[in-house]
């Protein structure tokens, strides 16, 4: 909402009040004051002139050669380039010496040849935006009515030696979407009073019921018709048509001016039909019917349905209501007899039309936010006030009205205790009352109890808490002191998922690894790729996306990990190492219950993970880095035992170096592996591995509680032995027999060789153990050592075929 | 005898003098004079020529001489073995300004040290950590916050939705809603709510159509706004420095009344003006207010009886403002030039 102070004054007392200082009120009191726009902030020197002659150019097509009087003892010639200029308009001058906004200096000058002592301005080239301009002069100079003084300062002239205020309004407070419900706030602040203009005019012969008559079926509680004749259309005053300008309106003709001057005064949006246009005595307020038809202002032809209310003739639709008129009963420079519209539409149908056809006007953004019901009559009798004297019309008398809700004020109520329990505050009911006077409720005080009715243009105030907000805010927000709550002590802490996440995020960084936070939405595609899911569980798509690459969300955090890696290997960011927690989302088999969501912690390496060249260690990231990172997160959550490495084929993975993450032998909770080569080819990415945990799953297992073991007081011994088996026996499988055959007494089993080669032969390969054998009650004998050691090696023979080397 | 064994000590103290740095000659030198073929022994072999009352000086003295000799030569071997070792030490002398092996560390991302660093905060202050699903449905989204289908607020913040009912939440508020229901007993309590949040808006440097958000939620028996305004003043100082200035500003949300924005003064120019807080010498964080009383309602709890307040703030927008940042986007690029700013013991 652009408001004028000019315009504003007209209601409130602003002596004393800067636009700036007005605008600081207003916005600590409630209403965010966007910017103030001081119009004539930087122009200087710019008069009313008056073109006495106008001659072309010898040199130039394009350009006139004007003689100006600027009240001045003689005329200045002036060169003008704009195609609109003509002798007898007044016209706005920048004389030499002038000074026009960004700082634009007015010099004399030659144009080919020709001397000129200044400029003849367009409105755009004093600071008003063209689009607001009326469309005669937007695109060259403007000219003022003809009885414009000569010589006056061409901002008065033009009404902008003023400010705009513009006002970021909250939807509660659409109120303020009216010149009078900001008087109405301006007042409470400032403790004024507001002044109304009452409108008057001379009304008849005729009475509008003569003309017309208002029916509604449905979607209007209140529906006024006012009938205008001997309607001459012409151009506004002056003063109306800068009013309409600074509050962001392009003056058309006066009667379409005065409609929105009104819409602006009162918030209430008018219409005007062409009296002559319509086939029948009858204005009729109903819903549209299936595939009915409407040219609306605009041109468009609008196909409509049995949720559009609209407004008919009696034969035909004249307007979709609240939203926009028809062409076929538009105002046009020949209209004679107007009848105005003013009431109240139903809130949800205009927001259904205007939504439904795209169609959003400042009418029906009022009618979806609320109106004044006591305003529709005040409304279109200034209105008709305003065309007796404007365009000469003949105001018809009375109104044709059909009104189907009562327009009461209603009635709040509230406790100085209540006020005060909730504000944290000491407010007196002396203080309380106050506020609610220069809000203009009228309250009754009994014991503390204050009894307030609101009128109908604060619709927004429905209950207590309502109350107390505007006492508060009026109060001063300020002025509230600052207290903690008063409550009883609760221990604050993390619950034990929330400190395992915790855990796990330190984990990675202590690996090396970077957190990365990545979009939960996906395209399609990606959507699908390296879920830990089977393939029945499809992603979950939105119903509108906003483009294909954020359609879809994700099962699976890996590809986001590798788009990351691919924009920092675009970047000649060579060794990246990025992880993530974060939730995917499986769909439930109803559709009518919320999706599954899964926190997933996924990490993504590439390039080397260690690389100080000039001691010769450079080392690039392989499978067992990464295997090592998961170990070590399972290590530190205690659940080391309850995890498996089971070789596998995984889409999307090298087949030869990928493995599910399988908890207790038999639930696959994660997937790790190196990206598949061709893979890596369309991400941009080089030699890249990853892994993906369902950290909700892994969460799931508790951790034994610690319990100290007494630390060996005995020696052990240690074996070590190198085996030759075939090539395809796993580690997994030799450590399993040595586990089980060692028993009790083998302490650990550590691998320290693995290697492939002549010496072994093909298809073998020679892995080496060292094994720790320990009493912690005593210290072993040579003697049982061997015994259970040779248990070891029969049980490797037997079950693995295992071979001394 | 006795300038015999003087004369012998002097030369053989001469000759150790000599030695700089060889071993083996002062152990040619040792073995020469305090051998068994030795002079001093010589000199001894002639003692029998001698009174008795001659013979302990003399040997008293030979026995001096040997003593000399013998510390002599060990002082020595002490010194010499002491150069070798020097030598060698400076021999294996390295050039400590070459660089280390370096460690890849890890980093936090920007926005889990702003959250984390809110959680602790408001952890201290008693409160628990709240969370709920990103999907939500439409009741607990918007109808449980005072937003019936239809209202106008809805338009603020434009949705993601997977179906008629259900959506990406747009604002972590859903949560509050879903505590308050999740109170069997309808006791007080105090809640932080971090999490992901959605709306439809194109990407643009101040944009982003997901980001973060931390809801907070305090319901009671007399909780006031002064509790509300106390309780941010805490938070700001904390977050922001001890020297920062709260303010509210009346605003509006559906789902609180009053409803405030607090605004801190601007702690690149103390609040003097300047481009960051568009010279008005104040910053604009987070909006809050008292839990309107339909929505206590709704989730069960008796308004006449318990109050409450809620606040919601944006962890991208104060890591943008403490941080600098003037892109949101850098949050979820995750380029490493960028992440790697973040270490973990600066603020």
């Amino acid at each position: 909402m652009l408001v004028s102070y000019e315009w504003l004054s007209e209601y409130v007392d602003l002596n004393g009040i800067s636009p700036k200082d007005l605008a600081e009120k207003i916005t600590r009191s409630g209403i965010e004051v966007e910017m103030v726009q001081i119009l004539d902030k930087e122009i200087q020197n710019v008069v009313v002139g008056h073109v006495l002659s106008k001659e072309k150019h010898p040199e130039a097509d394009k350009l006139n050669i004007c003689m100006v009087d600027v009240g001045e003892e003689n005329p200045l010639q002036i060169v003008c380039g704009a195609a609109n200029v003509a002798a007898g308009q007044k016209v706005a001058v920048a004389k030499v010496g002038a000074v026009l906004p960004g700082n634009f200096k007015i010099k004399k000058a030659k144009l080919r040849g020709v001397v000129s002592n200044g400029m003849i301005c367009s409105l755009a080239e004093l600071g008003m935006e063209t689009k607001v301009v009326a469309k005669e002069y937007s695109a060259g100079i403007f000219n003022f009515p003809s009885d414009t003084k000569i010589g006056q300062n061409a901002m008065e002239a033009l009404g902008f030696q003023d400010a705009v205020l513009e006002l970021g309004l909250t939807p509660n407070r659409s109120d303020c979407l009216s010149m009078i419900g900001v008087a109405y706030e301006v007042a409470a602040l400032l403790n004024e009073k507001v002044h109304l203009n009452v409108p008057q005019y001379q009304a008849g012969p005729k009475s509008t019921t003569e003309l017309i008559q208002a029916k509604v079926e449905v979607g209007s509680p209140l529906y006024v018709l006012k009938a205008i004749t001997n309607v001459k259309i012409g151009r506004s005053p002056m003063w109306l048509e800068s009013r309409l300008m600074k509050a962001g309106v392009r003056p058309i003709n006066n009667v379409v001016d005065i409609t929105n001057y009104i819409l602006l005064e009162y918030g209430q949006p008018l219409h005007a039909f062409d009296y002559n246009k319509l086939n029948t005595k009858e204005i009729i307020v109903r819903q549209a019917r299936d595939q009915e038809q409407l040219e609306t202002l605009d041109g468009i032809i609008r196909t409509l349905t049995s949720d559009d209310l609209v407004i008919t003739d009696g034969t035909k639709p004249v307007a979709l209501a609240g939203v926009m008129g028809g062409s076929n009963s538009e105002v046009d420079a020949q209209t004679t007899t107007v009848i105005l519209e003013s009431a109240v539409f139903d809130r949800q149908a205009v927001r259904n039309t205007s939504k439904l056809l795209g169609l959003r006007s400042e009418a029906s953004a009022r009618f979806e936010k609320g109106i004044d019901m006591n305003r529709v009559i005040p409304a279109v009798e200034m209105a008709a006030a305003m065309l007796e004297k404007y365009a000469g019309a003949t105001v018809c008398e009375g109104i044709s009205m059909v009104q189907t809700k009562d327009s009461k004020a209603i009635t709040v109520q509230t406790t100085l205790n209540k006020i005060n329990g909730l504000l944290g505050t000491e407010i007196s009911t002396k203080e309380v009352l106050e506020i609610f006077n220069r809000l203009g409720f009228s309250t009754v005080e009994t014991d503390g109890m204050f009894t307030v009715e609101v009128p109908t243009r604060r619709w927004d105030i429905l209950i207590e808490e309502d109350l107390i907000e505007e006492v508060g805010r009026l109060y001063g927000y300020d002025r509230i002191p600052c207290t903690l709550p008063k409550e009883e002590t609760t221990i604050g802490q993390l619950n034990r998922v929330q400190k395992l996440r915790r855990l796990a995020k330190r984990m990675m960084e202590t690996s090396g690894l970077q957190e990365a936070i990545s979009y939960g939405l996906t395209s399609e595609e990606k959507s699908k790729m390296f879920s830990l899911y089977s393939e029945s569980v499809q992603p979950i798509e939105l119903m509108l996306p906003m483009s294909e690459e954020r359609k879809t969300l994700r099962l699976s955090l890996i590809p986001h990990l590798l788009d990351a890696l691919g924009y920092n290997l675009a970047r000649k960011n060579e060794d990246v190492a990025l992880y993530e927690m974060g939730n995917i989302y499986l769909p439930s088999a109803n559709p009518e219950e919320l999706p599954t969501e899964s926190n997933h912690l996924a990490a993504a390496m590439t390039g080397n993970i260690l690389n100080h060249p000039w001691q010769g260690e450079t080392k690039k990231v392989d499978f067992f880095y990464v295997k090592g990172v998961i170990e070590a997160l399972c290590e530190a959550l205690g659940i080391s035992e309850h995890l498996n490495f089971v070789r596998a084929e995984n889409e999307g993975f090298h087949p030869g170096r990928c493995a599910d993450i399988v908890l207790e032998s038999k639930n696959k909770i994660g997937v790790i592996g190196q990206i598949h080569p061709e893979l890596e080819k369309t991400w941009g990415i080089k030699e890249t591995y990853a892994f993906e945990l369902n950290f909700t799953q892994l969460t799931a297992l508790s951790a034994a509680k610690i319990r100290y073991k007494e630390m060996p007081r005995f020696p052990g011994m240690t074996r070590d032995i190198a085996l030759v088996v075939d090539k395809q026996t796993t580690h997994a499988e030799l450590q399993e027999t040595i586990v089980k055959a060692g028993g009790k007494l083998l302490k650990s089993v550590a691998l320290f060789d693995v290697y492939m080669g002549d010496r072994v032969g093909a298809g073998k390969k020679s892995m080496a153990y060292s094994l720790l054998y320990l009493d912690p009650e005593r210290t072993l004998t040579e003697e049982e050592v061997i015994k259970v050691h040779d248990m070891v090696l029969q049980a490797l023979a037997e079950k693995n075929g295992a071979v001394l080397r | 005898m006795k300038e015999r064994l003087q004369a012998l000590q002097q030369e053989a103290v001469a000759k150790i003098n000599e030695i700089t740095d060889d071993l083996k000659q002062l152990n040619e030198i040792r073995i020469s004079y305090l051998g068994k073929k030795g002079p001093i022994t010589e000199v001894l072999k002639g003692m029998g020529a001698l009174s008795a009352e001659e013979r302990p000086k003399i040997g008293a003295i030979a026995n001096e001489v040997r003593t000399v000799i013998q510390e002599k030569i060990e002082q020595k071997t002490k010194a010499i073995e002491e150069a070798i070792i020097q030598k060698k030490l400076a021999s294996e002398a390295i050039d400590v300004t070459l660089p280390g092996r370096p460690q890849f560390l890890g980093s936090k991302h920007p926005l889990t040290i702003v959250i984390e660093e809110i959680e602790d905060l408001f952890i201290g202050m008693g409160y628990e950590i709240a969370e709920g699903p990103e999907v939500e449905s439409d009741y607990f989204n918007f109808e449980m916050l005072n937003l019936p289908k239809g209202h106008p607020a809805r338009d603020m913040q434009d949705s993601f939705y997977i179906t008629e009912e259900i959506l990406l939440r747009t604002h972590t508020s859903p949560v509050q809603a879903r505590t308050m229901v999740g109170k069997k007993n309808k006791e007080s309590f105090k809640i932080i709510c971090p999490g992901k949040v959605f709306r439809r808006d194109d990407d643009d440097a101040t944009h982003s159509h997901q980001f973060t958000q931390i809801e907070g939620l305090v319901v009671g028996e007399n909780i006031r706004m002064s509790d509300l305004k106390g309780t941010l003043e805490v938070f700001a100082k904390k977050m922001f420095g001890p020297e920062r200035e709260i303010r509210l500003r009346p605003s509006f949300f559906p789902f609180t009344e009053p409803s405030v924005e607090m605004d801190i003064s601007c702690m690149m120019c103390a609040g003097n003006g300047c481009k960051t807080c568009k010279h008005t010498g104040w910053i604009e964080i987070l909006g809050a207010g008292m839990v309107h009383p339909h929505v206590l309602e709704m989730a069960g709890y008796h308004s006449k009886k318990f109050s409450g307040f809620a606040f919601g703030m944006g962890p991208d927008r104060i890591a943008m403002l403490k941080y600098g940042i003037h892109d949101i986007r850098h949050f979820y690029t995750n380029d490493i030039r960028f992440l790697s700013q973040f270490k973990p013991s600066m603020d």
